[in-house]
């Protein structure tokens, strides 16, 4: 139905704050986007800027091809559910899902089809009578929803809508959303903070970093490739283990003296890293060629059932280690962490990746 | 016994009791003898044309008044929050009439307006405008209302622009997503949101217009030209303080209270109860 393109797109506040500092992204039709960031990136001012409600500092946003710079929000035919759902608490559910129909000369029969179809898919059909005072916290997420949906616009924007619901719900809602989204084919753009959201439901995830694009690409292999140090903490949860280098090319050593015993793909590397689950431990003592090997201190051990995080000193850092089941190691145990050299990953003194 | 109490005693409850009482009685024109005549005051009262004229000037001065104050108070109070500069300013300058008395406001008006020397009065002249306050009665009650909602704008000023703040902003940002234009935002979304407002601001209104303006009538038409402008709290005053017939005032008076219980009792059930959203 619609591409979505930010070329360059800029936000500077009266008053001299740079918000958004020059963001590129292109997003093909009928596919999700997902913004993410730590709060303050710009991610929700970038999607306020798509949607119209924030003037745009520099640069162009192309709706379908279109530039809207200059078009209003009511213009643009684009739907948002907002953090604090924004329903109309004067008005029912029936009302509040027909309002934008309505406001379009959409003729009485079609709306009142419209709405009841919607509701129905949403399983709100009972509840077309209420108030949104009325309903729950996850009602009122479904209605938000279907306020939007019923409408059928161009593009759909998310801004954070999962973050007032209890966990459970949020699952089931995150689940729900990414359904939903790929059956009508709406091209999407969802900020969120979680990363976990932000993996399961993005066909392209943007991560941002103060007001800039860190990363662009497939969650997996945003996952597996991480350009910068920031994305690698970012993404995955526990976040990567990160390991500080010194020494000469040859000879590269770890903050404690450790040295890795292999050569750097490339000697500007400063920091290396490995994702918790890409290490294993051992008690035993043998050398092992092609492969990091750190003597460790297990710190905590973190039960979580299905799998178990070992929490330990290493290298002059503390690291976690995640192992299958129950772990036998116990806090105070001096042991190994292996970590194959092809799952390492390498950044420069500025944070980039190097490979 | 509480202080209070005592005031409530000396101060509502004796006065109000003797205006009852005086509302049943009937003096001769030297005030020598006293008949008590039972409800023969009210009676009299309420069939008198005069009375019922004075009825029908307070309905439309207090309707006027309270259209005008809240009408206009409201578009101030929208166009303030529309204001990026200035805003304080803005607001201190509108809430300022407030602390004008109501005497002094009427005098005020009634220069601007004056036929013979008013300003604004020579500019409606050389527009071509008739302006005579002083014997046409239709001017005189335009002049009074205008008196009257100028002061009680700065009230209402101030309540709608608490109640447009109170109103959440990513409701109007969802409304125009929702592809309403800015009117259709305001009327479908914003005013419904300010009911509570409105209607408390209505019976504060009402009731200002119908027993605070006594200074104002006072000042700027004395209810005339003819009985125009006689409100029933001007004609309390004009039968019990001028004519001196005063078992007629006191029985006015008294259906004055009736009214004002009817209107509190409004607002305790409606305006307090229904009219919130959350």
């Amino acid at each position: 139905m619609a591409t979505v393109d930010l070329k360059d797109v800029k936000k500077v506040y009266p008053g001299g704050v740079e918000a958004v500092k020059g963001v590129s992204i292109a997003i093909p039709d009928k596919e999700l986007c997902v913004l993410v960031g730590p709060s303050g990136c710009g991610k929700s001012t970038l999607l306020r800027m798509i949607a119209g409600l924030e003037t745009i500092s520099a640069g162009t946003v192309a709706i379908d091809g279109k530039v809207v710079n200059a078009i209003g929000p009511t213009e643009r035919d684009i739907a948002m559910v907002f953090q604090n759902y924004a329903l109309y608490p004067h008005m029912k559910v029936y009302d509040n899902m027909a309002y934008g129909l309505r406001n379009r000369g959409t003729p009485k029969d079609e709306i009142d089809s419209r709405v009841r179809s919607t509701a129905k898919v949403l399983e709100l059909s009972a509840l077309l009578d209420r108030r949104p005072r009325e309903l729950s916290g996850g009602q009122r997420q479904r209605v938000a929803m279907g306020r939007a949906i019923v409408r059928n616009p161009k593009v759909f924007l998310f801004d954070e809508p999962l973050s007032n619901l209890d966990a459970k719900l949020r699952g089931q809602m995150r689940v729900e959303i990414k359904n939903l989204q790929r059956t009508l084919g709406v091209t999407s753009v969802y900020v969120t903070h979680d990363q976990l959201e932000a993996m399961t439901l993005a066909d392209i995830l943007v991560v941002m970093n103060a007001g800039l694009v860190e990363q662009t690409g497939a969650p997996l292999d945003i996952y597996e490739k991480p350009a910068s140090i920031f994305v690698a903490s970012f993404i995955g949860a526990p976040p990567m283990n990160l390991l500080a280098l010194t020494g000469s090319s040859s000879g590269k050593t770890l903050a404690d003296g450790t040295a890795i015993g292999f050569a750097p793909p490339e000697t500007k590397a400063t920091t290396l890293g490995f994702r918790p689950e890409d290490a294993d431990v051992t008690f035993n003592a043998e050398a092992l060629s092609g492969a990091l090997v750190l003597p460790a201190t297990v710190e905590a051990v973190e039960p979580v059932g299905a799998e178990s995080f070992l929490h330990c000193a290493a290298g002059g850092s503390r690291i976690v280690v995640r192992v299958s089941g129950r772990a036998t190691a116990k806090p105070g145990d001096q042991l190994r962490v292996v970590a194959k050299s092809e799952k390492l990953h390498w950044f420069d003194q500025a944070g980039k990746r190097v490979d | 016994m509480a202080p209070q109490l005592a005031i409530t005693l000396v101060f509502f409850y004796w006065p109000a009791g003797q205006a009852l009482y005086q509302s049943m009685l009937r003096q001769d024109p030297f005030g020598l003898r006293t008949k008590f005549v039972w409800f023969a005051n009210f009676r009299k009262v309420l069939a008198d044309p005069a009375y019922l004229n004075s009825i029908k000037v307070t309905v439309v001065f207090s309707l006027a008044t309270a259209i005008v104050a809240m009408g206009v108070a409201l578009l101030l109070a929208v166009m303030a929050e529309k204001a990026v500069r200035g805003k304080g300013l803005y607001r201190t300058l509108l809430i300022w009439p407030y602390a004008v008395a109501p005497a002094i406001a009427g005098m005020l008006w009634l220069f601007l307006f004056n036929p013979s020397i008013g300003s604004l009065a020579y500019l409606l002249r050389s527009l071509g405008i008739a302006w005579d306050p002083l014997l046409n009665g239709t001017h005189a009650m335009i002049l009074l209302v205008s008196a009257a909602a100028w002061k009680q704008i700065s009230y209402n000023f101030l309540f709608f622009v608490a109640g447009l703040q109170a109103v959440p902003k990513t409701l109007i940002e969802a409304a125009a997503m929702d592809g309403a234009g800015e009117t259709k935002r305001f009327w479908t979304i914003v005013f419904p949101l300010l009911a509570p407002t409105t209607f408390f601001l209505l019976v504060v209104n009402t009731v200002y217009a119908l027993f605070d303006t006594f200074g104002i009538v006072h000042a700027v038409t004395g209810g005339g030209p003819g009985k125009t402008t006689e409100t029933l709290v001007y004609k309390v005053y004009n039968d019990g303080f001028v004519n001196l017939i005063l078992g007629d005032s006191a029985a006015q008076s008294v259906i004055l209270m009736a009214i004002v219980i009817a209107l509190t009792a409004i607002q305790f059930r409606y305006v307090e109860r229904k009219v919130h959203y959350g």
